[in-house]
């Protein structure tokens, strides 16, 4: 357990000057837009030059941009990610209502695409070069090159519109009062068509991963040892070759955290989820700068999390990581 | 065997490059094609496609014809996934020479700013860049690099790391090669091709980007874009599901001919993708 310590303190120490540069970068950026927050709001509301002043100086916008950033880094150390302009919140309750919806999103599609996939991935990686492989093959390079969002459009055109088996969008019924399991029914049927979407691409991409990982193993001396030693096929598959295929998908999980949040923001704007990426849409058509730097920087957060998860789980699964000297970046 | 031998025995490679080819052919010509801005109304709105011989894919709820606005948005897709493709694998190429050159603090701090990169979600920083700035064809290619150069970055570094310890560079510092120059003559051209293999991928990913964004109305206004005729379909999805589906399945077949002329490249240089 020693192993994983050690493991998860570096990776914690290295997100430090990691987040510090999120920081500064997306304030940096988010500075430079023409307008402000204030701009925004009366532009909804109108209002005179004195409105703007005092708003300017409540908001703290009159100050110049060390200050502010300044301000920000020390509210942020006491857990304060700003006033939300366009819901008239605390940035953090608006990101924290919607986040759940995005992780059940975003977990429901990857254990989808890992589980799914990687099974693919060992049929067509039994037996390469085989009728299976060949089909899955290029059915997996075509998957990859569907763009999620359109795919959503037209899940929602063949099973919710013509077949009218699934709804065609939001989280669950409004006002249905549906509670406990029916609820969570309710949910998971809501959740059936974004969630393909969303996973269908990492999908394909880790039944490729899986099968190309396969391939460099079957040419491996163990693997033509227990060939040459008369061991089942099936046998040879599962515990020589596939087990020793799986570790890439680990890190490739991690890997793929940062760009699976990406693809959740037209995802959730495709089924109108109420989560995470749906709320960064929101916050830049309305604006609102406190807004979208929060979630730029919880979703690094996440990421980081995820990646430390990865981490953990590869130490746990293969000893020999973490257990010698300290490895390169 | 050499590189185009190899590239022709591929049988994706060729596919890919086949489909590929007809796509320059029909962004080079669409003005010829489809003259005029594709954006004028021409017909009656929603008319059915292969029902009409002057707008044959159709037309949308404004009465514009669907494939000369798909025939244009080809241009804008293809410019972007290239121009997007180049500016990142440029600053990665950049970065990741520096840092493997370099090392130390240089090295330190660029691995730390690819790692921040890293973290943040690409497609976010985009958005944020892009609303920021205003969507323009320029903005968009900058916004999707932004979130697209880690990757070769990390791929040259990997190999400028190992390229530099090789005898020929240690001879050129011998002889008194300015150390620019050792990077651009001696480490760079060695560096290279592994980056080349990565290009698919990324042009790729940069299509499918600039489809996203401007899906969600940030992409270039005045320009006919694929992920934005998606969007306008949206809102006749349940009437005219059409107007969503065919610039989805031009996307769908232009990346497809990138990850297999991709294929191809890999085939020719050779090389063997590894597991990380």
């Amino acid at each position: 357990m020693n192993r994983a310590f050690v493991l998860v303190r570096r990776r914690l120490l290295g997100a430090v000057p990691v987040l510090a540069i999120v920081v500064v970068g997306t304030f940096a950026l988010l500075e430079s837009a023409p307008g402000d927050a204030v701009d925004a709001y009366l532009g909804t509301t109108g209002g005179d030059r004195g409105l703007v002043d005092q708003l300017r100086r409540d908001w703290g916008l009159d100050q110049g941009p060390l200050q502010r950033l300044g301000l920000y880094l020390a509210a942020l150390a006491r857990l304060d990610l700003g006033w939300s302009v366009a819901f008239s919140r605390p940035v953090l309750d608006v990101i924290l209502e919607r986040l759940p919806n995005t992780l059940l999103l975003m977990g429901s599609a990857v254990a989808l695409a890992f589980g799914l996939g990687s099974l693919l991935g060992v049929v067509a990686g039994s037996r390469p070069g085989g009728p299976a492989d060949r089909i899955l093959s290029i059915g997996s390079l075509a998957l990859y090159a569907v763009p999620g969002f359109w795919l959503g459009l037209v899940l929602i055109v063949v099973f919710a519109v013509q077949l009218r088996w699934l709804p065609s969008g939001g989280i669950e019924t409004i006002a249905s009062g549906k509670q406990g399991l029916a609820r969570a029914g309710d949910i998971a049927r809501h959740l059936v068509l974004p969630v393909a979407a969303l996973g269908i691409l990492y999908l394909a991409l880790y039944l490729r991963m899986m099968r190309a990982g396969m391939v460099e193993v079957w040419r491996q001396d163990f693997a033509r040892a227990a060939f040459a030693r008369g061991l089942p096929h099936r046998h040879i598959v599962w515990r020589h070759v596939a087990r020793n295929a799986l570790l890439p998908l680990v890190t490739m999980l991690g890997l793929q955290a940062a760009t699976m949040l990406g693809g959740s923001v037209v995802i959730e704007s495709v089924f109108a989820v109420p989560g995470l990426g749906r709320l960064a849409h929101e916050a830049v058509a309305q604006r609102d700068t406190p807004l979208l730097l929060g979630i730029i920087l919880v979703g690094a957060v996440l990421v980081i999390a995820v990646n430390l998860a990865v981490d953990i789980a590869y130490a746990a699964l293969d000893p020999r990581v973490g257990a010698g000297q300290e490895t390169s970046a | 065997m050499s590189a185009a031998v190899r590239f022709r025995a591929s049988a994706e490679g060729v596919a890919g490059l086949a489909i590929l080819a007809l796509l320059g052919l029909v962004a080079l010509l669409a003005p010829v094609l489809h003259p005029g801005d594709p954006l004028d109304i021409v017909g009656a709105p929603l008319t059915r496609p292969f029902t009409v011989l002057a707008t044959p894919l159709g037309t949308d709820w404004l009465g514009r014809d669907v494939l000369a606005m798909i025939v244009h948005g080809a241009r804008t897709s293809l410019t972007v996934g290239l121009a997007a493709a180049f500016v990142a694998i440029s600053i990665g190429v950049a970065v990741g020479t520096l840092a493997g050159l370099f090392g130390r603090w240089v090295d330190e701090t660029l691995m730390r700013v690819t790692d921040a990169f890293q973290t943040i979600p690409g497609f976010l920083l985009a958005l944020a860049f892009v609303s920021t700035v205003g969507p323009s064809l320029a903005t968009v290619v900058f916004a999707i690099a932004l979130g697209a150069w880690t990757g070769p970055a990390r791929l040259v570094r990997a190999e400028v790391l190992s390229i530099r310890e090789r005898d020929f560079v240690a001879a050129a510092r011998v002889v008194g090669m300015h150390p620019l120059a050792i990077a651009v003559r001696e480490v760079l051209p060695h560096a290279l091709p592994p980056v080349v293999s990565l290009a698919a991928v990324i042009v790729a990913g940069a299509i499918l980007t600039e489809a996203a964004l401007s899906f969600l109305g940030l992409g270039d206004p005045n320009r006919a874009t694929w992920g934005g005729l998606i969007a306008e379909g949206r809102s006749v999805l349940r009437s005219a599901p059409f107007l969503s589906i065919w610039p989805g399945l031009a996307l769908v077949v232009t990346v497809l001919g990138v990850h297999l002329a991709g294929e191809g490249v890999v085939a020719a240089l050779a090389l063997r993708r590894s597991g990380p």
